[in-house]
């Protein structure tokens, strides 16, 4: 660990070794006929922990949801909830609540019933109903529309009913699944900082699964990242960017550059990497070490490379290119740099100046600089 | 211009196949029976011009309809109908649904062959296949000779000639028209729904009847209109199946115009019918409207 959790607090239950997680997958598997859905999982979640199923679609982080909500039962392994195995209990007597992706809110009944509808199958007096629904909809600011019907609200209020009804039982878990995929980028963004802030009003343990790296980066205390079943990394979102431990993890989050080279040590800590002819080599720190000179991928984030029109004098690392392609964003400007080596390296830097008096400009000869703790050397 | 003359086309139809034979049959039921071609009176003379007219309207009156009101067979008719067409309604329900649940359940591939063999009696003449019950019903019928071989009962049922036949006839022809509303309904129905109701803490019945059923009211009651207003006016399955005693108001109408050639009665009766339909139509008609609003 490099860094302490992004939000500041000293929330770290995964590095305290006394803590007992709330849910442990043990050794889970999960077939489909000749598809392994799952292979081979093991993994703890905390009590009031974000914690983000992160992948591509097809990973199976779906299918680890449904197994947590009951719908579908590991082939192999252990899914337990406060110590408690989960397989015999069925989806309809576990303290597991669901938010669906369609959001499944019941067409005929009104927002209110729909709050109510989990209650009411509890043994729960009418007035206690009553107080808990009035209660989520003061959450989710949705007292006005208690009466209406799901398909007479908006978007983004049907989402946030979903988020009320699964919420109204208390459930010890709350899953998400893909909770904000129907909405724009502009609510959708709006709706990531209302969810952690209902997450920590409610104390209670969400799992969300998304596609979206961002959204995952926002929202969580811990991100998972899964390639077709496994999990190749759980981190917290700064970790997970900063010190991927794969190509495949550094590659999925953000834009990167992937270098490939080969890589020789010089101290414990300090690798060169000689990548292609006629280039100085790439000096680097390698936290772990490299016991022997071996091939790695170098990864460097855009932003961490420095664009300029003049030769710097003082980097560690200073490489030469050709402006090839510009992509403004508006805020920052991405320069597509072609060596002359022929390795296409993407240099990021805030557009502090009008567009206008931008100083660097198509066909330009820049200078790419880095120092030697901005990249990162993967091995695998 | 082009959009008048598009939806004229409709009206223009609803003119000339509905309301001209309806102000037809109204004007033969204000008029007198008469043993002539058509055998009713007055008919309309253009020839004598505007006072042809006058006498033809002078000639018109409420009489047979005070006969109507008068001979208690009439009402007992048209109460009988409303009974069996209820009755036959509510039992079209009570198969149909289970039918068009496991169709919507079905595995895909398998929905359109089950499709296709709801609607499949359509292509056979729909009065062979009532007499086809006569075979099927009757005392010696097949349905007779197998229970007796089975040994289930020892002497013969008497169905066909009751109302039990009516029942049985009325729900097998009306069937797809029930099956079909309620499949479409449960069919397009997000399966999250129950996985929802379910992780709410439903059991799978009560997410039945608090989710499925609730939902497939729309394709019931839709259902229950295609089957009640035909089989209120029914004549080929009573006349076929029915007995003596059975009284629907088809048959009464059939007898008028064809054994006691009395048009103008006739008509009298098909115009009380049609008004005593056009309430269940008009709540059919603002279902689906309710329907439409509520899909958005």
């Amino acid at each position: 660990m490099t860094e302490s959790a992004s939000t500041g607090t000293d929330f770290e239950p995964w590095n305290d070794p006394k803590a007992v997680p709330l849910i442990q997958f043990k050794n889970v598997t999960k077939r489909f006929g000749d598809f392994t859905a799952i292979d081979n999982l093991t993994l703890d979640i905390y009590a009031r922990e974000f914690y983000a199923l992160l992948g591509p679609s097809g990973c199976g982080k779906t299918t680890i949801m449904r197994m947590l909500a009951g719908f579908e039962t590991a082939t192999e392994g252990t899914i337990s909830l406060s110590g408690q195995d989960m397989a015999p209990v069925p989806p309809n007597k576990r303290a597991i609540n669901m938010m669906f992706q369609s959001y499944a809110l019941f067409p005929h009944l009104n927002v209110w019933d729909n709050i109510a509808f989990g209650l009411k199958r509890s043994s729960m007096a009418k007035d206690q109903i009553a107080a808990r629904v009035e209660e989520m909809l003061r959450l989710t600011q949705l007292e006005k529309f208690a009466r209406r019907k799901p398909h007479q609200i908006s978007g983004g209020q049907r989402q946030r009913v979903a988020l009320a009804r699964s919420l109204a039982k208390a459930p010890k878990l709350l899953l998400l699944d893909e909770p904000l995929g129907a909405l724009d980028k502009k609510l959708r963004q709006e709706t990531q900082f209302e969810l952690v802030d209902i997450q920590e009003k409610t104390g209670t343990t969400f799992v969300i699964v998304t596609h979206d790296q961002e959204e995952a980066m926002t929202v969580a205390s811990r991100v998972a990242v899964m390639d077709h079943g496994k999990v190749v990394q759980v981190d917290t979102p700064a970790n997970i960017y900063e010190a991927p431990n794969s190509v495949y993890v550094a590659d999925f989050i953000g834009d990167i550059n992937i270098i490939e080279g080969y890589a020789t040590p010089i101290s414990d800590t300090m690798v060169s990497v000689d990548f292609a002819e006629g280039q100085p080599k790439i000096h680097t720190s390698c936290p772990t070490g490299l016991t022997a000179p071996q091939r790695i991928s170098f990864a460097i984030r855009p932003e961490k490379l420095l664009i300029s029109t003049e030769k710097p004098t003082e980097s560690a690392n200073i490489l030469s290119g050709k402006v090839v392609d510009i992509a403004y964003l508006g805020n920052i400007s991405t320069y597509h740099v072609k060596l002359a080596s022929g390795q296409m390296i993407k240099a990021q830097s805030a557009n502090t100046r009008r567009i206008r008096r931008r100083a660097i400009t198509w066909e330009d000869d820049v200078w790419i600089s880095f120092t030697d703790t901005a990249g990162m050397v993967l091995t695998t | 211009m082009k959009r008048f003359t598009l939806i004229s086309v409709p009206y223009l139809w609803l003119i000339v196949l509905f309301l001209v034979p309806f102000l037809i049959v109204l004007k033969v039921s204000l008029s007198d029976a008469a043993l002539a071609i058509p055998p009713y009176s007055p008919t309309l003379d253009l020839s004598q011009g505007w006072a042809g007219i006058l006498v033809w309207l002078d000639g018109l009156d409420m009489e047979n309809y005070w006969f109507l009101a008068d001979d208690n067979l009439y009402w007992k008719a048209y109460l009988s109908s409303l009974k069996i067409a209820a009755i036959s309604t509510f039992l079209t329900f009570l198969v149909a649904y289970p039918f068009a649940y496991g169709m919507a359940r079905a595995a895909d591939e398998w929905q359109p062959t089950l499709l296709m063999l709801v609607i499949l009696p359509f292509w056979t003449s729909f009065l062979i296949r009532v007499y086809a019950w006569k075979a099927i019903l009757s005392v010696e019928g097949f349905l007779n000779q197998f229970l007796l071989w089975t040994g289930a009962i020892h002497d013969p049922l008497i169905i066909l000639n009751t109302n039990v036949a009516v029942y049985i006839g009325i729900v097998y022809t009306y069937l797809p028209f029930m099956i079909l509303p309620i499949y479409a309904a449960l069919e397009k129905m997000d399966a999250s729904l129950l996985e929802a109701a379910e992780d709410l803490g439903c059991s799978r019945f009560s997410a039945f009847w608090l989710i499925t059923f609730p939902l497939s009211r729309q394709g019931i009651i839709a259902g229950s209109f295609l089957v009640f207003i035909p089989a209120m006016g029914e004549f080929v399955i009573p006349a076929l199946l029915g007995g003596s005693r059975t009284l629907m108001i088809g048959k009464v109408l059939w007898e008028e115009f064809f054994s006691n050639r009395d048009w103008p009665v006739a008509s009298a009766v098909a115009v009380i019918l049609l008004l005593i339909l056009i309430i269940p139509i008009i709540l059919f008609q603002r279902n689906e409207q309710k329907n439409r609003e509520a899909q958005g």
